[in-house]
């Protein structure tokens, strides 16, 4: 998928976190977290994982985690690189359909 | 038959799907079901973050055995669909229709519930459906909501939006409830489906949410949606049957197959008269206390 504009998903409240999504070049990740040594580098796997399965091959990633579970995190992630590739909820209502199952899984 | 039809549904607590502190662990407090909520609880511009999070959650979340129900957005909006789709994809255990007011609304939701199911590789008739009943509309046609799927189990009240239409409010006393409460029992039962009652908000009126159940629970209610886990234990206490009724049934079910076989039709129990007509409601006290794991005799 292509990231054409700027995009957040999810909020600050616990066991939440915020991505945002923005164009660039390769992928650009930086990560906030309050567990940040005990879950950085799963956290890190799990937003990788999922940009990966989205096909993101370029895109500046920021996320701001308050104690999310790898569901959340995948969900936010997902939220933040449709919203930033062209898949609002116009665009999902009026027939854009969701790959649940495929890329989303 | 899919064996979820008739399961044990005293609680049923409504959770924001787009809320992961509420969505992660609600089965600690052991409902008997959530409903996992894409419509009222999620703001306009949230919709579909709160379909990725509903996914992940049906997906990956284990809820120990909790029904999982969502409530989809109502038939007049443009959401609906997609959360079918969604709901399918993640494999709810049942799709709540929103605004329900006729047969043809749950034939839209059954028709696109198919076509997910064919698109996700679902087998059909694995995910049940039941109904929101808002309006006075709704209300007037619940046996023929109630009749139109062999998928859906029950019927749920929605105060707040029937008031509303009914040009009233909730008053506390559940006079402006009473009709809509009567009709939907009556048709649901006519209908062999179970029956659901609406929401109690004053979480500060604990005693007056007791009340509530024990009404609803005398006027045939399966049970109560509820908002916060405080209300569970009181509703399940309500609706489970006390030892003392379990005894009876007991007794009743254990006299009625054995002076049958005599030729007897009419006894005592306790110093209650008996006859046949106690036998189906003396099985159901049974069957409840079973599901609720409360039963330890040998029926």
């Amino acid at each position: 998928m292509e990231v054409t504009s700027t995009a957040m998903a999810g909020t600050l409240e616990s066991s939440d976190c915020q991505v945002t999504v923005e164009p660039g070049t390769g992928i650009d990740l930086s990560i906030d977290s309050s567990v940040i040594n005990q879950f950085g580098k799963a956290i890190k796997k799990t937003v990788l994982e999922t940009l990966d399965r989205l096909d993101v091959k370029d895109a500046k990633v920021t996320v701001v985690d308050k104690g999310a579970l790898d569901c959340t995190i995948k969900a936010r992630v997902e939220g933040a690189v449709f919203r930033a590739s062209g898949y609002s909820e116009d665009e999902i209502c009026s027939g854009k359909k969701l790959p649940w199952g495929g890329a989303i899984r | 038959m899919n064996p979820n039809l008739t399961r044990l549904r005293r609680t049923m607590m409504f959770l924001n799907a787009q809320k992961p502190s509420l969505i992660k662990d609600p089965y600690i407090y052991k409902p008997d079901s959530i409903m996992l909520d894409l419509e009222d609880a999620v703001a306009e511009n949230q919709k579909d973050a709160a379909r990725y999070s509903l996914y992940h959650a049906l997906k990956e979340i284990d809820y120990h055995g909790v029904e999982r129900v969502v409530r989809i957005n109502g038939l007049e909006t443009a959401h609906w669909k997609e959360d079918i789709r969604v709901c399918v994809a993640g494999r709810c255990d049942s799709i709540r229709i929103s605004k329900c007011e006729s047969a043809a609304d749950v034939h839209a939701v059954e028709t696109e519930m198919e076509k997910a199911e064919e698109e996700f590789g679902v087998e059909k008739g694995s995910i049940l459906i039941m109904a929101a009943l808002e309006s006075t509309k709704g209300i007037m046609h619940t046996y023929e909501i109630c009749t139109a799927s062999p998928l859906l189990f029950g019927v749920a009240l929605s105060g707040g939006d029937y008031t509303k239409d009914l040009q009233t409010k909730i008053t506390g006393t559940g006079v402006e409830l009473a009709g809509a409460r009567q009709q939907m029992i009556i048709a649901a039962r006519a209908a062999g489906k179970q029956c659901f009652d609406t929401v109690f908000t004053n979480l500060d009126d604990m005693e007056g949410f007791r009340k509530e159940c024990e009404m609803i629970k005398a006027m045939g209610f399966d049970g109560k949606s509820i908002v916060n886990p405080r209300q569970i234990a009181i509703t399940h206490e309500v609706f489970t049957p006390t030892q003392k009724e379990i005894d009876f049934a007991e007794k009743v079910v254990k006299e009625v197959d054995e002076k049958k076989a005599q030729g007897i039709g009419v006894f005592t129990v306790n110093g209650k008269m008996i006859d046949i007509a106690f036998y189906p409601g003396a099985k159901r006290t049974i069957e409840m206390a079973k599901a609720a794991g409360v039963y330890e005799g040998d029926l």
